[in-house]
C-alpha cells in the first residue's frame, strides 16, 4: 500500500518528527512573542536558553542525581532565574534605547553562553536517557509510535495552550496585554510594571528552558543545539507574526508538519521549505499571517 | 541610484560637514593609505589583505545600518555567495581574476535585490530577522549545490593573471590589487554618504514618516542602499576567494553575518573610519587568539555586551566625539 507515491511507513514517520520538531517551534516561539510583546525586544539568547534547560537537566541527572521528572520543574525554574537576573543587570538598561540594541545585547550573550558550554563539553552530543515511564512504543496499527514522542506532543500543545489561556482569559493575562498597549498608564493604576517586565521575560525564558528539557532525550544534548534552531524559529515568527499567541502555536506546528512533509515528498528542500515560505508570507502578507501591521 | 526624486537643496545644504570635519577626514584617510603602505612591511601581508577584505566588508555593512538605519543579521550571504561565484569562476570557467570578481559582484547584486524586495517590507527587529533567515536559506543551498563542494568549499583557486597580463602569484601584485580594491569600495561608500542621496538615506532612518511626507518614496531608497551595501560586501567576498584561493561555509554561516556586526559596532556604527579599526581589530584578535577555539567566540560574545551597555559609539566614535568632529 502506498499514498502518493510513499509508502505510508515513511510518510507517518516523517510527519511525527514534524510534529515533534512543531512541537519545538511552537514552545519556542511562543516564549519569543511573550517576550516581545511585553519588552518589545528579539531575544536572540532564546536557543542559548533553550540550550541551558538541556543541559541543566542533564548536570542534574549526573551530578546530583536528580532525574527527569524533577529537572522538569527545576530547570525552567533555574534558568528563568538567570534570565531575571540579565533582564535586571542589562536588558532593563537599554529600555530607552532602540530595540535594535537589545537584539545585539541577547545575540552577545547567546555567543558568550554558547562558547562556555563548548569549551566545557565540546561539540558532539551528550546522550539523555528517555525516563522509564515513558520507554516503549504504541502499536498503532499503521505505525509505532513512541510513547516518549506522544508525551512531547500532548505536554507542548498543554502547555501552550495554558500560556494562550493565562493571557487571554484571566486577570494577569489583562494586565499583561494592557502593558503591551500601554506601559505608562497600566502604571499609573498601581500596578509594578517593571517587575511584571522582569518576570515575563523570566516566564519566556523559562519556557525556552521547559523546550530544553523535553528536547535533551530526543536530540541528544549539544552546546549548539540551539543556535541553528533559534533561526529557523525566527523564521516561524516572522510568518505567524507578532500578533498573537495563538498564532505562534498555530504556525509552530503546522510548519513542523510541512516540514515533516517535505523530508517525503522533496528531502532536499526539506532544511529550506520553512525561510521560502517565510519568503512567499512576506510577499503577500508582511506583517504575517496572525499579525497586524501597526 | 537616485531615482527621479529631485534633491531638495536644503536637505544637502543643512546636513553639509563643516570645513574642519573635512579635513579631519582627509588627514584620517591619508593616515590610512600610510598604513596600508607602510604595514606590509611589518606584518604578513597576507594578513593586511585580509583586514582589508573585512574592512570593506564592514564599510559596506555600515553604509546600512549606519546611514540607512537598516540591520542586517544576513550580509554573510553576500560575503558568500560572491566568494563561490568568484572561486568558480576562476577554477572552472578559467576567468581572469578581474572577471571572476565581477562576476562575484554581480551575483552579490542579484541576491541583494532579490532579498532587499523582501526585506524592507518589515522594519526593525523584523528586517533584522529576515535578513538572517534569507541568509540562512542562502547557507543550505551552498551546502546542497553541486558546484560549491559542500562542506570542502572550493579549494585551489589559482590565482590567474590580472588583464591577462599580470600574475598575481606574485604577493606584491596581489596587495596592490586588494588595496585598490578596498580604496575604491571605501571612497565610493564615503562618496554615496555625502551625496544627496545619502542625506535623504539619513533623513529616512532620522524619521521616515517625514521623509515620506517630504515626497521621497521611502522603500525605494532603502532598497537602494541595501543593494549597494550587499554589492559592496559582494565585491569583498569575491577579493576575498581570490586572495585566500578559497570559498568556503565560514563565510556563508550566520556567525559571519554576527561578526560584521561585532565589527561596526566596535569600531562605531555611522561613522566612516569605524568599520574600518573595527574590522582590524578583530581580525587581529581572532588570529591572535586562534589556538584557543572556543574562547574566541567567548571575547566576541563580551565584546557585544559591553559595546552595547557602555560604548555604544564605537572607537572612532568615542575619538570624534571627543574631537568634537565627525569621522
Amino acid at each position: 500500500m502506498e499514498i502518493f507515491g510513499v509508502p505510508p511507513q515513511a510518510l507517518f514517520g516523517q510527519l511525527l518528527i514534524g510534529l515533534i520538531n512543531g512541537s519545538f517551534y511552537a514552545l519556542l516561539s511562543l516564549g519569543l512573542a511573550v517576550i516581545f510583546g511585553l519588552l518589545n525586544i528579539i531575544n536572540f539568547t532564546h536557543g542559548a536558553q533553550y540550550m541551558l534547560g538541556a543541559f541543566c537537566a542533564y548536570l542534574l541527572l549526573n551530578k546530583l542525581g536528580i532525574g527527569y521528572w524533577w529537572s522538569l520543574a527545576i530547570a525552567p525554574v533555574i534558568i528563568g532565574i538567570t534570565g531575571v537576573i540579565i533582564e535586571r543587570t542589562m536588558l532593563s538598561k537599554l529600555y530607552k534605547l532602540d530595540h535594535l540594541y537589545g537584539l545585539l545585547l541577547t545575540f552577545g550573550l547567546a555567543l558568550i553562553i554558547q562558547g562556555l558550554f563548548r569549551n566545557e563539553f565540546g561539540s558532539s552530543g551528550l546522550p539523555y536517557r528517555i525516563p522509564e515511564e515513558l520507554q516503549g512504543a504504541q502499536n498503532m496499527g499503521f505505525m509505532f509510535l513512541p510513547n516518549y514522542r506522544a508525551w512531547v506532543i500532548v505536554v507542548s500543545l498543554v502547555v501552550c495552550l495554558g500560556t494562550w489561556y493565562v493571557f487571554e482569559r484571566t486577570k494577569l493575562g489583562a494586565y499583561l496585554r494592557a502593558a503591551t498597549e500601554n506601559p505608562q498608564l497600566v502604571q499609573a493604576f498601581g500596578i509594578n510594571v517593571p517587575r511584571m517586565i522582569t518576570l515575563t521575560y523570566g516566564f519566556g525564558v523559562a519556557l525556552a528552558a521547559f523546550a530544553g528539557v523535553m528536547a535533551a532525550p530526543i536530540y541528544q544534548v549539544n552546546p549548539l543545539m540551539g543556535a541553528d534552531l533559534i533561526i529557523v524559529v525566527f523564521a516561524v515568527v516572522v510568518i505567524g507574526g507578532m500578533g498573537s499567541i495563538i498564532g505562534a502555536i498555530v504556525t509552530g506546528f503546522g510548519l513542523g508538519i510541512i516540514e515533516g512533509l517535505t523530508k517525503v515528498f522533496y528531502p532536499e528542500a526539506s532544511n529550506t521549505v520553512i525561510f521560502i515560505i517565510m519568503a512567499i508570507v512576506l510577499m503577500f502578507k508582511p506583517a504575517g499571517l496572525f499579525g497586524t501591521q501597526k | 541610484m537616485n531615482g527621479s526624486t529631485p534633491t531638495t537643496p536644503h536637505v544637502s545644504a543643512a546636513a553639509n560637514p563643516a570645513g574642519d570635519d573635512v579635513l579631519a577626514q582627509k588627514i584620517a584617510f591619508l593616515v590610512m593609505v600610510a598604513i596600508i603602505t607602510i604595514a606590509p612591511m611589518v606584518v604578513y601581508p597576507i594578513f593586511m589583505m585580509k583586514v582589508m577584505c573585512f574592512a570593506l566588508f564592514a564599510c559596506a555593512f555600515n553604509l546600512l545600518i549606519g546611514f540607512g538605519g537598516l540591520l542586517s543579521f544576513g550580509h554573510a550571504m553576500f560575503l558568500g555567495s560572491a566568494g563561490y561565484v568568484s572561486a568558480h569562476a576562476a577554477k572552472v570557467w578559467g576567468l581572469t581574476p578581474e572577471l571572476a570578481i565581477l562576476c562575484g559582484t554581480l551575483f552579490a547584486c542579484v541576491i541583494a535585490f532579490v532579498s532587499g524586495l523582501l526585506a524592507i517590507r518589515r522594519q526593525g527587529i523584523y528586517f533584522a530577522m529576515i535578513t538572517l533567515a534569507l541568509a540562512q536559506m542562502i547557507f543550505f543551498f551552498c551546502l546542497q549545490a553541486p558546484f560549491t563542494g559542500g562542506e570542502d568549499g572550493i579549494q585551489a583557486v589559482p590565482r590567474g593573471k590580472l588583464f591577462g597580463l599580470i600574475d598575481l602569484s606574485n604577493i606584491t601584485a596581489m596587495y596592490i590589487v586588494v588595496a585598490v580594491i578596498f580604496l575604491g569600495g571605501f571612497l565610493l561608500i564615503f562618496r554615496i554618504v555625502h551625496s544627496p542621496f545619502g542625506h535623504v538615506l539619513k533623513a529616512i532612518r532620522e524619521n521616515e514618516a517625514r521623509a515620506t511626507s517630504l515626497g521621497y518614496d521611502t522603500d525605494r531608497y532603502k532598497l537602494a542602499a541595501y543593494i549597494l551595501s550587499g554589492t559592496i560586501a559582494g565585491l569583498a567576498g569575491a577579493t576575498k576567494a581570490q586572495v585566500f584561493q578559497l570559498a568556503s561555509l565560514t563565510d556563508v554561516h550566520w556567525t559571519m553575518s554576527g561578526e560584521v556586526v561585532l565589527m561596526t559596532l566596535l569600531g562605531g556604527l555611522g561613522t566612516i573610519f569605524g568599520p574600518v579599526v573595527g574590522a582590524a581589530v578583530i581580525i587581529t584578535m581572532q588570529n591572535y587568539l586562534a589556538q584557543f577555539g572556543a574562547w574566541v567566540t567567548i571575547i566576541q560574545g563580551v565584546i557585544f555586551v559591553i559595546c552595547v551597555l557602555a560604548f555604544r559609539r564605537g572607537i572612532i566614535g568615542e575619538i570624534a566625539h571627543a574631537l568634537k568632529k565627525s569621522l
